[in-house]
């Protein structure tokens, strides 16, 4: 008797025994992470969420305060996360057609790119700092509202822009360095060889991993640099 | 997420695509358009991100329904949240 096409499968060590299938166990995993990104939805939204109340009330202030961010370093960085979800990619492709050189090419490529982001964060955040623009650490900030040189700038309600541009970009370099430290992993695996046409499911998940963190920027970047760069 | 693989070209393809967004983007921003930059920069956005959900990260080619059901799960209720949210906050004086 043929042994079953179950049978067969179970053969790779890769299958866990309460899985039916490497299909099952691959889309298990799939929406494992999902769900996963699902609760990630729910912790940036109530950021996003005091956000939205905070630049409705403090407009003015938020503008301003977005002005002085760097709208060169800001829209770099964001073709740095593009170029590394398309890194990301293409590192599963070349998981599924079984390409370990290519793979491990693609997934250090797809640090370095992370690498660059948060050098770029970083320069950032120095720049801010040097411009007294860090709340609490001596924050200081003195503008008046464009069109409108009668109306000063509340220098506390600029400051909550600032604690909100802080935390959350803060946050989402914390996310950056979590997606590194995962995909360090994922690199010393591929590199042994674990990874295979077959079973390669923790390069996918890893990846879709990677590009939330990714679409999170993608918000964050015009909600952020862009309220009001008209002059 | 199913075993179809893609070809490069069409990662190539959205990539070149997302990054003529992010030009977009900017460059719109400069562009005195009142109220609407910021539903101009967060329609863009969103198009971007959708470009990344369903090719990057392939659901537009997965057959397993839960994963929508996930992920239209999560937006609705973020909308939830934020709709609701500024509901509140822009129709009372609440200070």
């Amino acid at each position: 008797m043929a042994d079953s096409q179950v049978a067969v499968e179970h053969d790779n060590p890769a299958l866990r025994h309460h899985f039916a299938t490497q299909e099952q166990q691959r889309e298990a995993a799939s929406l494992g992470m999902w769900l996963f990104l699902g609760t990630e939805i729910m912790f940036f939204g109530g950021m996003f969420c005091a956000y939205l109340i905070y630049r409705y009330w403090y407009y003015n202030e938020f503008a301003a305060g977005s002005r002085t961010l760097n709208i060169w370093l800001g829209t770099t960085n964001t073709a740095v996360l593009i170029c590394s979800s398309l890194t990301v990619a293409l590192a599963v492709r070349a998981a599924q057609t079984g390409k370990r050189k290519l793979l491990l090419g693609l997934l250090l490529a797809t640090m370095l790119f992370g690498l660059a982001f948060l050098a770029i964060k970083g320069t950032e955040w120095h720049d801010e700092y040097v411009e007294h623009h860090v709340p609490g650490m001596g924050f200081q900030f003195d503008t008046t509202v464009p069109q409108h040189p009668d109306q000063k700038i509340d220098p506390q309600h600029a400051q909550i822009f600032f604690s909100l541009y802080f935390t959350m970009t803060g946050i989402h370099a914390l996310h950056m360095i979590i997606g590194l430290g995962i995909f360090i992993y994922l690199t010393v695996m591929a590199w042994k060889g674990r990874y295979t046409p077959e079973y390669h499911t923790p390069i996918e998940i890893g990846g879709l991993y990677w590009h939330f963190v990714d679409i999170i920027w993608i918000y964050l970047f015009p909600l952020l640099y862009l309220i009001d760069r008209k002059k | 997420m199913s075993e179809h693989i893609l070809p490069s070209k069409l990662y190539y393809a959205i990539w070149a695509s997302l990054l003529c967004l992010t030009v977009i983007t900017a460059a719109v921003a400069f562009v005195d358009l009142g109220p609407f930059n910021t539903v101009v920069a967060l329609v863009i956005a969103t198009f971007k991100a959708l470009l990344v959900v369903l090719f990057f990260m392939h659901v537009k080619y997965t057959s397993e329904k839960m994963t929508r059901v996930v992920i239209f799960a999560g937006i609705f209720w973020l909308l939830l949240l934020l709709f609701l949210s500024l509901a509140d906050y822009t129709t009372r004086l609440l200070r």
